[in-house]
């Protein structure tokens, strides 16, 4: 293999190549436990955050090789470096640079060499125990792809002279290349540095030998390199650094003219070599080069004439670190980063007058920044939510001295009061929509969730709150928000009313909702919006006419709507059903399950779920729109979308991995007829015995010359038929464990944390519906059994066979919950319960029905007229007004 | 042999497997054969197995390609290490799987080399990255866990060489490397096993550049990568994967304008479309890989996910027309 340039080539993340032009290779030195106290106290106290610190200022203090030894008596050396070499490799600033990985013990060594991935430098074998174990650890290195550093020492000792340091690195250049077949340029010898000027007439040719030895190295031992550790050769003088800066400096000069390329030096205890003062520098030489019978004497009286001029040692902070307190308090809350804001915070709260006014001036004027950026678009979602948890932790630090000072309430920009209804039980958005307000001094008064209308009302005249926001995701939820609106209205409360929440709309507000209340109300759907909402609705000048453009926007808008809907035509029930969906059950034999009666999961495992996860809609949660995966490089909101994601990604092997959540499935597949828009749901063992019914309801638009008016109830055959088939009926949640892990979240306040685990929690339970169907599909059921859809394909719902699910549009009836809960006994089995909405609780549940005919299809009930009203409630058995109740959003 | 022709022409790795197979819509049933009717979890999805259960469909496919003009084909052994092959409960069987996988494949390209003795035919064990990574953790609030370590990822490589080679391959690929120090574990593995068993190999390695940062997933740079692999003598160095032709040009001309082997590149046809198809034509992607070829970049071309037998006869057609990189000094300054 020709390799014409044969040259020292290292690796981290980034390559470092070692050539005449790159002069000298400086080595960080602080992370090695020997050689820094500071160090060894932080491994022994298991601080390596701290840990990892040091070695990122040796990285940008211009360390280019960083040098990690662990060998102290007290530490599990192995250990410890495993550890830190991990952690570092996850720091990119950090992990670009090559390691050495530096001990006295092989298995340190070995241990070490498992965990980089670049080609790094092993410090260091040697002859010592002879040369078998020498040529062993050297081929291992070569193995592994690693470099390596060879002490001068053999069976006999440390080399101390000239002679002996050549007679080593001969010798040990020779096995390696002709025995080992090591890359000569991977080879870096030590020669030894030790000290000079100690008085001892021995050590005086100790820095002459080093620079000898080691040019004869590189004239005589072709492509190999030289190191050395630098400070050994001042050890007399330490606790004067000015000698020992001058020493270190001039040394290095000489060391690299004689051909030394890399070497372990302290940048901090290193002077400019011109700028060494010319009487202490030729003192210095002479001692190092040995030029005068008295260079020790007459350094050592130089020296103590040396006013000890102690540099500052300059902690090599980021660049923002360096800045005012007002800056670095912005940045972190700007950035999201809560290191160091607890010590910003307590310098500001000594600072000021009283510990109010850190949070009025410092942290506001902060997230006043915040606040600008994320209007303008130019921070995201989950950045806000990031910088709401760096404010909650500053605000969290402050609170105990502001109670102490006992001078009242903070003074926030307006006190709203958020819910999610009652029968509700979601509250993403809330959260999302309430940290958001929160960042914008807004004082949040969150009452959970299911929350009912007397206690709402109560609290919000309690609290004298300035705007109350409803939330809520399932079509009951509506109803609710109409039935606080009228109440408000009962007893004269004028509050703003927010309304905000996946099944709401501006149509549902403007139409139901706005007409009934007394005082402002209005659909919000994004937290962005949010805060202009809630400033326009509190501000002194602007509130009067913006309340008032709203209510004409909704007039206006409750009129058009009104007039298209009245455009559309209804059938009449009897005409609809004459219209149902036909299929042709003669030519069709329904499969028979494979596993016909109720089947319960107790506990599935939740990697399986993982391919199935839809991301495109976690991405709406946050308010990030696209869709998965262009998102992660859409121009607008890639970055944050693709931070957000691995962030998502992180959480959820900690829910597996730990066995956060607990997923759980109920389902069952049963013979089935339909009858009219019913479907008769038959005992599994027998075909005879009718053991419940499904309400379908029944389209009413009137529509195209033969478009179908469909209900689920087409779908399945028909008694009259005399065709057996069949139906199945699920609920999967993957919610139990999600109350416990927000909590603690929240008692963190850790919002953004407390949101990701119900995102991840909602994705995981759609995944499981969609995991389950397919079993059930090819499996259970098995009357897809040939199938093999790709997950895209699965998400772009390409398979045979449908799972609609009560409360959504081909089934908006809640109530269908009931019965399905009580054919498969869903709670006694796996716990999932119904709230009085019919919310599933907990909220990470999906729950519906199976079809598996082909031509089942998923379509949008639309709106229905009085007559299938009236009809319904006789199927159902309920009176003509809880018929109403429950079915309000769909009427006419 | 293949460092011979190395030196005269530009050889054609062939193409997709995965995407082959997928158009052979197996069922779960099919997948299981009779052998693992009752194994207790799904099996779908399995490629590598389907070496053992529909071994005459894997046969196939190497001829197709082979037909097409490809000097190397691969094993169907991209995820055939214990570690892979536990999310099928299967860990037991990856020496099976690499050997059958090797035998067929050898047996495929012998009877194709025998119709033409002129054109010699390559078996390539294919090594893969493993679903796991050795320098990163999964766990962004745990930066020092990994879900596996060296040793487990030298056990599980150790048998899968130890199966590739028993079975007959002719030169070891490691490839679709995304992070360097899983490599580096296979790499330790091959040189082990090569020094117990006394032979050696011809092998390649292939990293994965996974974005348009330049940068492995493990985060390194072309260099860095090409450097962390470069301690044994590789027949080449490469590219595969992650990104279409283009995309993996610029790679490709650093890493030839630094490495003193061979080097080899086998991009996907194009960048997945919204629905994770591949639809870059075989001419589309041949006029791609021209640009590889006209500048002398490469001394084996080949394709990765999407790419198909036609993709591959339009490759093999180009690269008969092109002269190979010739090695020359590093450049380094």
């Amino acid at each position: 293999m020709p390799r014409s340039q044969r040259l020292l080539k290292l690796s981290g993340q980034e390559p470092l190549i070692v050539s005449p032009e790159t002069n000298f290779v400086n080595i960080g030195e602080r992370t090695n436990v020997t050689g820094s106290r500071k160090f060894l106290r932080l491994i022994e106290n298991g601080d390596y955050e701290a840990a990892v610190a040091i070695a990122l200022e040796q990285v940008q203090g211009g360390a280019q090789i960083l040098d990690v030894n662990m060998d102290e008596g007290m530490i599990d050396g192995k250990a410890a470096m495993v550890k830190f070499l991990n952690l570092i490799s996850a720091e990119p600033d950090i992990a670009r640079v090559p390691i050495m990985i530096d001990s006295s013990k092989w298995e340190i060594i070995e241990a070490g060499l498992k965990v980089v991935q670049g080609k790094s430098v092993v410090n260091s074998i040697s002859l010592k125990e002879g040369e078998a174990t020498f040529i062993e650890q050297a081929n291992k290195i070569k193995w592994y792809g690693a470099a390596v550093i060879v002490m001068a020492f053999d069976e006999q000792g440390q080399a101390d002279s000239l002679e002996r340091r050549i007679e080593i690195c001969k010798r040990s250049y020779e096995l390696l290349v002709h025995q080992v077949n090591f890359p000569p340029e991977d080879i870096i010898f030590d020669p030894n540095i030790f000290p000079v000027a100690t008085g001892m007439e021995e050590h005086k040719t100790n820095a002459l030998d080093f620079f000898l030895a080691t040019q004869w190295i590189r004239e005589n031992l072709p492509h190999a390199n030289v190191s050395g550790g630098v400070s050994n050769v001042s050890f007399s003088f330490r606790g004067n650094n000015t000698v020992r800066e001058a020493m270190h400096s001039a040394f290095l000069f000489h060391a690299i003219q004689h051909g030394m390329n890399m070497g372990i030096v302290n940048p901090t205890l290193l002077e400019v070599y011109d700028d060494i003062p010319k009487p202490l520098l030729e003192k210095v030489e002479d001692v190092l080069l040995n030029r005068k019978e008295d260079a020790t004497e007459a350094l050592l009286s130089y020296a103590e004439n040396i006013k000890e001029n102690k540099k500052e040692i300059q902690q090599e902070e980021q660049e923002w670190r360096k800045k005012d307190l007002q800056s670095r308090i912005t940045h972190a809350l700007v950035r999201g980063v809560d290191q160091y804001i607890i010590e910003d915070v307590e310098e500001a709260r000594i600072l000021a007058e009283r510990p109010l006014h850190v949070i009025e001036k410092n942290l506001m004027a902060g997230m006043n920044v915040v606040g600008d950026l994320f209007g303008a678009g130019k921070m995201f979602l989950p950045q806000v939510v990031k910088s709401a948890r760096v404010m909650k932790k500053a605000v969290a630090y402050l609170q105990p001295y502001i109670e102490e000072e006992k001078t009242g309430d903070l003074k926030s920009a307006g006190r709203i009061l958020m819910a999610t209804v009652k029968g509700d039980v979601h509250d993403i958005g809330k959260n999302i929509v309430s940290v958001v307000l929160a960042c914008n001094n807004f004082e949040i008064i969150d009452l959970g969730v299911m929350v009912p209308p007397e206690v709402i009302l109560q609290k919000a005249l309690e609290e004298n709150v300035d705007v109350i926001g409803l939330s809520g995701l399932i079509t009951p939820s509506l109803d609710e928000m109409v039935f606080i609106a009228k109440e408000m209205n009962r007893i004269g409360l004028k509050t703003p009313l927010l309304i905000g929440g996946a099944t709401t709309s501006k149509a549902h507000t403007a139409v139901k909702i706005a007409p009934q209340g007394n005082g402002p109300i209005i659909h919000v759907n994004d937290a962005s919006r949010a805060v202009t909402v809630v400033n326009n609705l509190l501000s002194e000048d602007k509130s009067k006419t913006y309340t008032a453009e709203i209510a004409a926007e909704y007039q206006s808008f409750r009129e058009r709507f009104l007039d298209r809907t009245s455009s559309k035509s209804y059938l009449d029930l009897a005409s609809a059903r004459k219209r149902k969906y036909s299929i042709d059950w003669k030519g069709f034999h329904p499969v028979v399950p494979n596993h016909l009666g109720l089947i319960s999961l107790e506990d599935q495992e939740l990697e399986t779920l993982v391919p199935f996860i839809d991301w495109s809609p976690f991405f709406r949660s946050w308010d990030l729109h696209g869709k998965y995966p262009q998102i992660l490089s859409d121009e607008v909101v890639g970055q944050e979308a693709t931070s957000l994601f691995i962030d998502a990604q992180n959480m959820l092997r900690k829910i597996i991995n730990e066995k956060w959540l607990v997923a759980k499935a109920r389902f069952g597949l049963f013979p089935a007829n339909s009858e009219g828009d019913d479907i008769i749901v038959y005992d599994h063992n027998d075909f005879e015995k009718e053991r419940y019914r499904l309400i379908t309801l029944r389209q009413q638009l009137q529509k195209r010359e033969g478009q179908p008016n469909l209900a689920l109830a087409d779908f399945v055959a028909p008694q009259s038929k005399g065709v057996k088939d069949y139906i199945g009926t699920f609920c999967v949640s993957t919610g139990f464990g999600v109350r416990e892990i927000a909590e603690r979240f929240e008692k963190e306040n850790d919002d953004y944390n407390s949101i990701m685990i119900k995102a991840l929690a909602d994705r995981l339970a759609e995944a499981f519906a969609e995991y389950l169907h397919k079993q059930v599909r090819t499996h259970y059921w098995g009357y897809a059994v040939e199938e093999s859809l790709t997950n895209e394909e699965l998400i772009k719902e390409a398979y045979k066979g449908i799972r609609p699910a009560p409360g959504y549009p081909a089934c908006p009836d809640h109530l269908e919950k009931e019965t399905l809960w009580e054919m498969m006994e869903v709670e006694e089995h796996i716990g999932v319960k119904l709230t009085e909405s019919y919310a599933m609780w907990p909220a990470a549940s999906v729950s519906g029905y199976y079809f598996a005919h082909p031509e089942a299809k998923y379509f949008g009930l639309g709106k229905i007229k009085e007559d299938q009203l009236l009809d319904y409630s006789k199927r159902r058995n309920i009176t003509i007004d809880e018929a109403r109740k429950w079915l309000n959003p769909i009427l006419i | 042999m293949i460092e011979k022709l190395l030196k005269e022409r530009i050889l054609v790795l062939d193409g997709a497997m995965g995407t082959m197979i997928q158009k052979l819509e197996f069922s779960e049933e099919q997948f299981r054969g009779d052998r693992f009717l009752d194994h207790p979890c799904p099996l779908g999805g399995n490629n590598d197995l389907l070496s053992i259960t529909q071994a005459d469909a894997i046969k196939n496919i190497h001829e197709q390609y082979l037909l097409a003009g490809a000097d190397i084909i691969e094993t169907n052994t991209f995820s055939s290490t214990s570690i892979a092959m536990a999310d099928y409960q299967l860990e037991d069987l990856a020496y099976e799987l690499n050997y059958e996988s090797a035998r067929i494949a050898k047996e495929v390209a012998d009877k194709i080399t025998l119709q033409n003795p002129s054109k010699p035919r390559f078996v390539a064990g294919s090594i893969g990255p493993t679903n796991k990574t050795a320098s990163m953790s999964p766990d962004v609030n745990d930066p020092g866990f990994r879900a596996v370590n060296y040793d487990d990822l030298f056990e599980a490589y150790r048998v899968q060489v130890a199966g590739l080679v028993e079975g007959g391959v002719d030169l070891l690929l490691v490839e679709t490397v995304f992070d360097t120090l899983n490599a580096k574990a296979a790499l330790y593995a091959i040189q082990h096993y090569f020094d117990e068993k006394k032979l050696n190999l011809p092998v390649m390695v292939s990293g994965t550049i996974t974005d348009n940062s330049g940068r492995t997933l493990s985060g390194q740079t072309v260099e860095a990568f090409a450097i962390s692999i470069s301690h044994i003598p590789l027949i080449s160095i490469g590219f595969n994967c992650a990104l279409g032709a283009d995309q993996l040009l610029p790679y490709i001309k650093r890493l030839a304008g630094i490495t003193s082997f061979y080097t080899s590149v086998h991009p996907n046809a194009g960048l997945p479309n919204a629905f994770g198809e591949y639809d870059q034509s075989p001419q589309e992607m041949a006029a791609l890989i021209e640009k590889f070829l006209n500048q002398n970049l490469v001394n084996i071309v080949g394709g990765c996910c999407g790419t198909t037998p036609d993709h591959i006869q339009l490759i093999a057609e180009a690269a008969a027309k092109t002269k190979p990189r010739k090695i020359e000094t590093q450049t380094h300054a």
